[in-house]
């Protein structure tokens, strides 16, 4: 039996403990925010928050996180209006939406980190997190905005 | 793709042709399905009241509470279609925005005309009856408050969710009319009142997405989140080889693994497969994770079959060969042998453009429930339609029985038109006898994908002594998407062929066509901006080496060979058969100089294209009209003392007609732009023995934002002129401009895509 806390609440887990944490998310608890893109941490769709770092929930087996804290998208802000997330509307990022979860999940981590990234440092950390719809300069856009407002 | 001249094999094409949805090759079709469309629908109706709703139109609802419900029936893949199709209807009833709902219709083609959401025709083809079916709701709700009033209807007037009596002030909410206008006979459509440009208050104006809000917080919900209580998980092992079967298969272990219920052989349908699956085995559990752990313990083997040969570089000699002798002509002008012979200057080029894969960040995924003798599918689908059509027949129903929801789709770029994991997901509900959920890896997804095509692309060009193109000969040599759904295709269709080639608007007097044979041995597909890739790639790369050899500047060479702004008669182009024009006859949407011209001129201005740039940056440009829309683009590209490219800036200018959703067009051309770098500098898919080489996004490169330009300026021509496609046109010019650009940095000319490692430094 693992316990594991999920968004602030705790749970039992007594499955297979090679499960990945993307699986057991989407299958077992139906938090669905969190995506499947790619299976092999190479597309960062899945990206979730562990103990406030962002990992990618597809390779993190649940057995590695008894103990620890997950944050997936719906647990980022109580009401959705997390920095980060409004800057993403403001900036009208999405597009297909589908890698979005995993984008914020990512740029919330940065800006945690990093309050005020360079544009280099932006590319770095979210060079992990693939969108095929081509949103990249709007979520470069929404990053400025959110570290801006963060700073203020 | 290559119509066959036996009338039973020629029905059996065009039906196939039709079911493909991308090549509708019956003109004025799209068009009487809207009038299908627009009529009104009776009051069955699910959310509201029935006794207080109205439904003038199949894309309007107006309830009891003032609520209206746009119902859309494009699939939703990240164009905006959802917020679009709802700023259209919304904007002639005069809806107050914070009173519309958007809900997606299900497949049916009886009341919506075509869902296919595909070939950038959801504004061009809809544009017209959307806007009809809010005008007439809200004239209704005009007529209703007059005949309350008791005043001439000329009197009253729609405003933000109510009708106003204009001389007294008298003011009645939507709400309250509902009762009296659905009473009321819808008007002709000859009556209909459309607003003006000037008095639009959503058109052409910036709205938020209607679904922003459900993308940022986890709430969106796309086929692969679809659920039911009871479901099991399915994923398939399918033939590596198109048009391979299983040969043995020994599943106890998978069947060992915890949660897994049943191994189920599926058959698959011999190619040409069409829209159906590829067959294989297929793991069912009760999570996700068991099945993928079954399937990886499946001990199987397969008999291959025909391509088991399928190579990738024996392919392109084969291309090459058949690039040497000529091909099918398709269109003539002058005489380009004899003017070959005689040009001052002569340039021979072959290009060479690979397979791409679709690869939507959401892997296809189908849910499927059959009970009672009925179907129920929740799925991302860019076509609901062929997908009911397609499960009806796999399941032995009449369509009527298929219900297709549809879902959000997590990118589509072609691939989620084709119905074959819905069809796995339908097949295998009705085996297990419970909801089954088929999912997609991503290595499923990239090696069974309907692959964009593999081009060879041979080029002759003569110039006279000063500098003017007299000759051009394109033969264009590539497996056509015909080979999907008919034996036997060697040869490009007219569709194809119209998608840059046959349709090219430049003045040389002697210019011809040709398509040469080229077998398919993998499933091809239409991927975003479909045949435009290869066709603008070799035409607008060799436009570069032609302006080169003639000591041209290129926009100036283009804006030479494009010729004055006129409007091409389309019978005056040497054409073999007639020009095929995407659906459209020339007559509404003719090839118009002016605005190729138009766009070129406004995206080199923008781009600062006269000033001069430091070694080691360069400019290209390329301008292709498709899907009836005008774009140009320029790019600047950078290289570094190491051979590093980077991009710092790309110019867009589109003319894509009439805009309704001007930021979302912006949205688009960026979106495009990154994915036709993308497709430039890593997209290939290659074939050894038959097997997809590449399995993942580690060997299937697309761009990543430390890649993408620093900066994508768009500019939209403002029109009044018809809508027209805004999906795909930024994809074609994308290639050649950024081949161009290198080649005006470091007199390196490429001809094979992607560039890789061309350059012989990173690409970052």
């Amino acid at each position: 039996m693992i316990s594991i806390t999920v968004n602030g609440r705790t749970r039992q887990f007594d499955g297979d403990g090679a499960m990945p944490l993307l699986w057991y998310l989407r299958d077992e608890l139906a938090l669905t925010g969190t995506k499947f893109g790619c299976g092999v941490a190479a597309c960062g769709a899945c990206t979730v928050h562990v103990d406030g770092r962002a990992v990618r929930a597809c390779v993190t087996p649940v057995a590695s996180l008894a103990g620890r804290k997950v944050t997936t998208i719906e647990g980022l802000d109580p009401r959705g209006n997390h920095p980060v997330q409004r800057a993403w509307r403001a900036e009208n990022v999405p597009q297909c939406g589908y890698c979005q979860s995993g984008q914020i999940m990512q740029a919330a981590a940065l800006l945690a980190e990093t309050p005020r990234p360079s544009e280099e440092q932006i590319d770095r950390a979210m060079a992990g997190n693939i969108c095929r719809c081509g949103t990249y300069m709007r979520i470069r856009e929404a990053i400025r905005a959110a570290a801006g407002e963060q700073a203020s | 793709m290559t119509a066959p001249e036996r009338p039973m094999e020629r029905r059996e094409f065009l039906r196939k042709l039709a079911a493909s949805g991308l090549v509708i090759a019956v003109s004025g079709t799209a068009c009487r399905r809207l009038e299908e469309a627009f009529k009104g629908e009776d009051d069955d109706d699910e959310l509201g009241d029935p006794r207080a709703s109205f439904s003038p139109a199949a894309y309007v609802r107006l309830d009891g509470t003032g609520t209206v419900t746009v119902i859309c029936h494009r699939s939703e893949m990240g164009q905006g279609v959802r917020t679009s199709v709802a700023m259209a209807v919304a904007d002639e009833l005069e809806a107050d925005w914070s009173r519309v709902r958007v809900e997606q219709a299900p497949g049916d083609e009886k009341t919506y005309g075509s869902q296919n959401t595909d070939g950038s025709r959801s504004m061009r083809d809809f544009l017209p009856a959307l806007r009809q079916a809010g005008a007439a709701t809200r004239m209704m709700l005009e007529a209703a408050a007059a005949a309350r009033w008791k005043v001439p209807v000329g009197e009253v007037q729609a405003r933000q969710h109510q009708v106003v009596h204009t001389p007294s002030g008298r003011r009645l909410s939507y709400a309250t009319l509902v009762p009296a206008a659905k009473a009321l006979e819808v008007p002709a459509k000859e009556a209909i009142r459309l607003k003006t440009p000037a008095q639009f208050r959503f058109i052409g104006k910036e709205i938020p997405s209607i679904d922003a809000w459900d993308m940022t917080t986890g709430r969106a919900e796309y086929g692969m989140d679809a659920r039911r209580a009871g479901m099991r998980i399915a994923v398939i092992a399918r033939p590596p080889v198109y048009g391979g079967r299983l040969d043995k298969l020994d599943a106890a272990d998978a069947e060992k693994v915890p949660g897994v219920e049943k191994v189920i052989r599926l058959d698959g349908t011999p190619p040409p497969s069409a829209f159906m699956p590829l067959g294989g085995v297929a793991v069912v559990a009760r999570n996700t994770w068991a099945a993928l752990q079954g399937r990886e313990r499946l001990r199987l083997s397969w008999r291959d079959g025909a391509n088991a040969a399928y190579d990738s570089t024996g392919y392109r000699e084969a291309l090459q060969r058949s690039a040497a002798q000529t091909g099918r002509i398709v269109r003539n002008q002058g005489d380009v042998r004899t003017a070959l012979s005689r040009a001052a200057k002569r340039l021979e080029v072959e290009y060479y453009a690979p397979h791409l894969a679709h690869a939507p960040m959401e892997p296809p995924a189908a849910l499927a429930v059959v009970e009672d003798g009925r179907c129920e599918i929740w799925a991302p689908t860019q076509n609901p339609q062929s997908a009911r059509d397609t499960v009806a027949k796999a399941l032995g129903m009449s369509a009527e029985k298929v219900k297709v929801n549809v879902t959000l789709l997590g990118g589509g770029f072609g691939r989620k038109s084709k119905a074959d994991f819905i069809v796995e997901a339908a097949v295998l509900a009705r085996e297990v006898g419970a909801p089954v959920k088929v999912i997609w890896t991503r290595e499923d997804d990239i090696r069974h994908d309907y692959y964009h095509t593999v081009a060879l692309e041979h080029m002759e060009g003569g110039l006279d002594a000063e500098g003017k193109v007299t000759a051009w000969l394109h033969r264009s040599v590539l497996p056509s998407i015909g080979s999907t759904f008919m034996p036997g295709v060697l040869f490009q269709s007219s569709s194809e062929m119209g998608q840059g080639v046959t349709d090219l608007p430049f003045a040389i007097p002697n210019l011809r066509a040709e398509s040469g044979a080229a077998p398919a041995h993998t499933r091809i597909g239409w991927y975003r901006s479909v045949i435009n890739i290869p066709h603008a790639f070799a035409i607008h790369s060799f436009v570069d080496e032609l302006a080169h050899a003639a000591g041209k500047d290129t926009r100036d060479f283009l804006l030479e060979l494009l010729g004055p702004a006129r409007v091409l008669d389309a019978t005056q182009l040497g054409l073999v058969g007639k020009l095929w024009n995407y659906d459209r006859s020339p007559e509404e949407f003719p090839i118009d100089v002016g605005r190729y011209r138009r766009v070129l001129e406004l995206a080199t201005e923008k781009a600062g294209w006269a000033k001069a740039l430091p070694e080691g940056r360069g400019r290209g440009v390329a301008v292709h009209r498709s899907f009836l829309s005008y774009v140009a683009t320029v790019i600047e590209v950078a290289v570094d003392g190491d051979r590093r490219l980077t991009i710092p800036r790309v110019d867009v200018a589109v003319d894509a007609g009439m805009i309704v959703h001007p930021e979302r067009v912006r949205a688009q051309m960026e979106g495009a732009t990154i994915m036709g770098l993308g497709n430039a500098l890593y997209g290939e898919i290659t074939f050894r023995n038959g097997r997809v080489v590449q399995s993942n996004f580690t060997d299937y490169r697309v761009m990543r934002m430390d890649a993408a330009p620093r900066e994508i300026h768009v500019h939209i021509v403002p029109s009044t002129a018809p809508a027209t496609g805004v999906g795909e046109p930024g994809v074609p010019p994308v290639a050649p401009a950024l081949c161009n650009a290198i080649f005006a940095a470091t007199k390196r000319r490429i001809r094979t895509l992607p560039i890789g490692n061309k350059l012989g430094g990173a690409v970052a």
